[in-house]
This record gives structure tokens, sequence and C-alpha cells, in this order.
């Protein structure tokens, strides 16, 4: 059978660096951090006390009071990217067949705050289970694409991929190759994550996975810099509709790229270190090329998965090389976690559209805080340091690589007929 | 209005996001007041907190209005 092509016709995004998709992107290109103090607990004794937040979204207006209480926070962002998205597609809701739209979510943890906070009310009492009723559903990681299709009545596959920090790339790719295969027309799919919180501030840092950079928290992200030294918790979402090309055409949608294929793989290696020559990363690019029909050539702009750590960042470029060959260095290597930090689930969304965005606007944004450059890494290569460059980019990839050695990449081209 | 009458329908207006006026004796938590199974749950948990009571489900079951939880309430605190 034939499969279907499958477009991208609407975006949104709550992010540290931009509450909507014109501040995003306008945070992007001109290099702005995200990073600051952390305002959510006391980090007086946290060995990182900063990180990416949200800031001045009006939350209490926008949900009313009942549903907020309702919703965790990851459920939260993702129901304003989504709501956003849903409008920037023009997709009338009162005659698109509804049964044929689906919601498919990418979180990496969920609600972890309410984990948090009934786990401690239950330690702190005499041992009776006081557990709130909303404990369970407002925490579970499949709650949020559940309140999106209940807010608007889509009917379609529904669920949650969890792949920590490459959960809404594969997310993309689930809802892609539905709609391939015929099974709907549209699908809001991208990701959410709300971890700036005690248990995953704590948790990460025990893991020396963040950047303790407290000094310079605007500083502090700095992928492929010699002085890197981890990443930087990050939290918001980005949603994306899905649609079939004669579906988005027939209603004359605006089209902003083709998804044109996805990758997944595996490195089999380590819970939470990337394979040193990095395997599964070679594996995932090349799969994704193939899927999408494209050669290494046609590659203009990869966004990294690039978090700032020091194994991670070596190892990804390596990568790059091996599978691109000498055109690597003709790519327009990205990072944009140098801004927004790490959004764990929500990373491949907000990554995907800054791949897209670059597209459209022609226009690279940078890896900030690059100062020293690593011996480890090929000078000749061109990581977009610190200024966004002009660039006319046909073909856009993004990278998200999760613990557990989950690695899930995708492709994006500009529309032709 | 009692002190215990006004304790439960602060509760009920924050829990359910109603507005005060709309806390009136006869109202029913799910059929006036848009409360659903897990709103209902929360509101007898939330009343058992304030007034240090234990209401065992059997009887939680028969409380289904603004005046059947002041009474229950005021009955338990005797």
């Amino acid at each position: 059978m034939e499969l279907k092509r499958v477009v991208v016709t609407g975006l949104g995004a709550l992010t540290p660096i931009g509450n909507n998709i014109e501040e995003y992107w306008d945070a992007l290109v001109n290099g702005r951090s995200g990073s600051a103090p952390i305002t959510y607990f006391d980090t007086e004794k946290f060995k990182t006390k900063f990180a990416c937040e949200i800031k001045n979204f009006p939350f209490n207006e926008y949900f009313d009071r009942k549903e907020i209480r309702r919703l965790d926070k990851f459920a939260q962002y993702a129901m304003v990217a989504s709501d956003e998205a849903i409008k920037d597609s023009g997709i009338d809701l009162n005659t698109v067949d509804k049964y044929r739209v689906g919601v498919i979510w990418g979180a990496g943890i969920g609600g972890l705050e309410t984990f948090q906070e009934e786990v401690k009310n239950f330690a702190n009492g005499d041992g009776t289970p006081r557990f709130n009723p909303f404990f369970i559903p407002k925490m579970i990681a499949d709650i949020a694409p559940g309140n999106i299709s209940i807010k608007h009545g889509f009917m379609g596959p529904n669920y949650t991929t969890v792949s920590a920090c490459a959960s809404s790339a594969n997310a993309l790719i689930d809802a892609l190759n539905y709609i391939r295969l015929g099974y709907c027309d549209v699908f809001v799919t991208g990701g959410s994550e709300a971890a700036v919180t005690q248990a995953g501030m704590g948790g990460f840092n025990a893991m020396h996975a963040l950047s303790t950079r407290n000094d310079d928290p605007q500083k502090a992200s700095r992928p492929f810099d010699a002085n890197r030294d981890g990443f930087v918790l990050g939290e918001g979402a980005g949603a994306l509709i899905l649609e079939e090309y004669e579906h988005a055409k027939a209603r004359g949608a605006k089209i902003y790229a083709e998804v044109l294929g996805g990758g997944m793989s595996s490195d089999a290696y380590h819970m939470t270190a990337p394979h040193p020559e990095g395997i599964g990363v070679i594996a995932v690019m090349e799969n994704c090329l193939r899927n999408a029909g494209l050669k290494p050539e046609d590659v203009d702009a990869i966004n990294t998965h690039g978090t700032s750590t020091p194994l991670g960042d070596v190892a990804e470029l390596k990568a790059i090389t091996k599978v691109f060959g000498e055109h690597a260095k003709s790519i327009n290597i990205n990072s944009t976690k140098s801004m927004t930090g790490h959004l764990l689930g929500a990373a491949g969304a907000i990554e995907a559209i800054a791949s897209i965005l670059a597209m459209k606007h022609s226009l690279v944004p940078p890896t900030i805080n690059h100062e020293t450059a690593d011996e480890n890494i090929d000078p000749e290569l061109n990581l977009t340091l610190n200024k966004a460059q002009e660039r006319e980019v046909n073909v856009a990839m993004s990278n998200t690589f999760g613990f557990g050695g989950h690695n899930a990449c995708v492709l994006f081209k500009k529309i032709t007929e | 209005m009692s002190d215990i009458a006004s304790r439960v329908k602060a509760i009920i207006v924050d829990k359910l996001g109603v507005d005060e006026n709309e806390v009136v004796t006869d109202a029913s938590f799910t059929n006036d007041l848009g409360a659903d199974s897990l709103d209902t749950v929360e509101l007898i948990m939330e009343f058992e907190k304030e007034f240090d009571i234990q209401i065992p489900d059997d009887q939680a079951e028969n409380i289904a209005t603004v005046g059947q939880a002041i009474s229950y309430i005021e009955e338990a605190k005797k």
C-alpha cells in the first residue's frame, strides 16, 4: 500500500524562553537563555540551585480554579501548548471528523510534583493512607493526551510515549506512521514535562547529570564548550499538528513542512551513559535517512540532542561525522538546549519546532555560551556558535536521546508539490 | 449560619470552584455543583480533615447535598 504524506499544520510552545511560538522563536534567534535561580522551592541544600522555569504565564487566568487543581503542571503545559497549536492549524473543530483525530503525547516522567507532594504528605502522617483521589489520575503520564481529547472531543488513538528525553520524538514518529498508514487524518502530538521539583532536581543531581554553575546560571548550558559540566533542567511543552497532506490541502491549510521520516534505535549499552562510539546514535540517523528516502548530502541542518554533558556531546558529534562524512562540515549543527535547558520529555517537540521554524525563516538559531573549543571536537564542524546563521534550510534533522539508551530522530523537509 | 455550616461551605467553594451563592442547603454535589465521583471523594476527605472525624464509606454514600454534609458533621461533633 502507498504511504500517505504527512505535513505539519500547527505549532504551539510554552517554554522557559517564550510562552508561545512567536516569543519562543524571538528568544531562539536572539540567543536568550531561560536559566535562572529556582523560584519554586528553597534550594539552600541543593547542589544545583537554578533551572529553566516557565516564567510569567497566567495559569490562574488560563484555567478555572477547579481545572487547575485537577491538572499537574505537566498536564497544564500540555493544554496550553496544544491549544495554541490547534488554533494555529485553523482546523474547524465543528466540522472535522473527530474519530479521525488522535492525540499522541510524550512525557518522560509525568506528574512528578503531584507524586512528590502526595508521598510527602503520607510520610509526614501517622501511616493512614489518606491519598487524594486525584493523586493517580493527576500523576500518570498519559493524562495529558487524555485531557486534551476530553477538552476537544478527539476520539482517535490516544496515549503517551515514554522514552525519557526521546519521548516526544517517539510521539511524533508514532503520529507520523499512523497517518501514513491511514489510521487518522490529524494528530495532536508533542510533549510536556514539569520536573523542576525537589525530587527532580535532587534525583538528577544525584546522578551528577546537572550543571552546578550556580554563580552564572545563564552561562551554564554550554553544549560543545570545553568547560561544560552537565545539563540545565528545563520544563514546558511543545505541540505540533500533524496532518495527512491531502486533508490539509483540501481545507487550504497553512503548511509549515513535510515530516519525511523518523528513525528509532537503542544503544543497548548502559542505563544512562551514552555509548562512547555512539553506535546507537549512528544507527538512528541512518534509520531516519532511510525511512525518509534521503541521502546524507540532502541534510542542511541538525538540531542535536546536545545537552551540554561532557560525554554525550562528543559522542553525538562523532556519530554525525560518521554518518555524514565530509558533508558534516557543511551542515548547520546547533543545540537550542543552550537556551531552553533540557525539557526532557518535551525536548523532542520543542526542538522539532525549532527545526521547522529555522526552515521557515531561513535562519538557524545559535548554540550560545561557547567560549572555549573542546579539543575532542572537530573544529571544522559548523556548530552555529553564539550567533544565529542565515541559511536556506530545505531538510532539517532533529535528534533526541533518552536515559535507557533510547534514540529517536526526525527529518523535516520544506513542502514541495 | 453555624460555624460548621460556614466551614463546610468554604470547603465546597474551594474544592469545586463554585460561587458561594450556589452552595445552598439543597444543592446536590453532583447534580447542581458539577462534582464528579473523584470530587465527592475529595470533599469527604476534606470534611474528615477539617473536623477531625472519620466518615465510613457506607455513610459517605448518603452525603449527597450540602445540607446532608452539614447535618452529618454536626451530629458527629456532638
